[in-house]
């Protein structure tokens, strides 16, 4: 399996899904990257040349922030709201949803798994 | 939905004044304020404002960081001390 930027190794998947495999990397991006690089979408990732492997990996790199240079630039985002104290902030390091959404029912993406509390009225016995 | 750029940021005038003085004179005293709609401009840096919200003023230091937010995102209104939790319900 040819590899990619570190890490990813797409399969013998068409190069537009391929490609998604990157972190950073959606359908999208990765029929533009082909366009731009005038490769046809539909061919598969193991028939690639070492030519347009380089050539892929390097004007991934030089066009787009993905993997570790992505998930670095996200962190530091949610550290800088983390370290000026504003809601937002606040929101990231109690684990809760940071866009206003309602945490009295739901947010259990943000919360995790539920944890019961015994005695605790159901939403519906509250009104 | 974000502001107009036609209008460019919300900024309280009275106390970009206030500000613009302060800078003028040198001084550092905190500056109160009712204004937590105000996005705070690159001027503020480095001047302390005591932040409304809604019983008491906060006081927040401006940094470089903070340009952009609104003073109001720095002095939280609501106040949560957490859950009664089981050993504590029993003891009362």
């Amino acid at each position: 399996m040819p590899r990619l930027i570190g890490v990813d190794i797409p399969n013998d998947k068409r190069l537009e899904i391929a490609l998604t495999y990157l972190f950073g990397v959606g359908r999208t991006t990765a029929l533009k990257i082909c366009a731009d690089l005038t490769l046809d979408p539909g061919l598969k990732a193991r028939d690639l040349s070492e030519e347009q492997l380089t050539t892929l990996a390097g004007y991934i790199q030089k066009e787009y922030t993905v993997e570790g240079n992505l998930r670095r630039e996200l962190a530091s985002n949610v550290n800088r709201l983390r370290d000026i104290g504003c809601y937002r902030g606040m929101r990231h390091r109690r684990g809760l949803p940071v866009r206003g959404q309602r945490t009295r029912t739901n947010a259990r993406g943000r919360k995790g798994a539920k944890k019961t509390v015994a005695g605790k009225k159901s939403v519906k016995g509250m009104k | 939905m974000g502001r107009s750029v036609k209008k460019g940021p919300y900024i309280d005038a009275k106390l970009a004044l206030k500000v613009e003085r302060q800078a003028v004179s040198g001084g550092r005293s905190p500056i109160k304020t009712w204004a937590r709609a105000c996005t705070i401009p690159p001027d503020f840096i480095g001047h302390t404002f005591m932040v409304h919200n809604g019983k008491q003023h906060i006081k927040v230091l401006i940094t470089e960081d903070m340009v952009g937010h609104k003073l109001g995102e720095f002095a939280p209104t609501r106040t949560f001390r957490g859950h009664t939790n089981k050993k504590e319900a029993q003891r009362s």
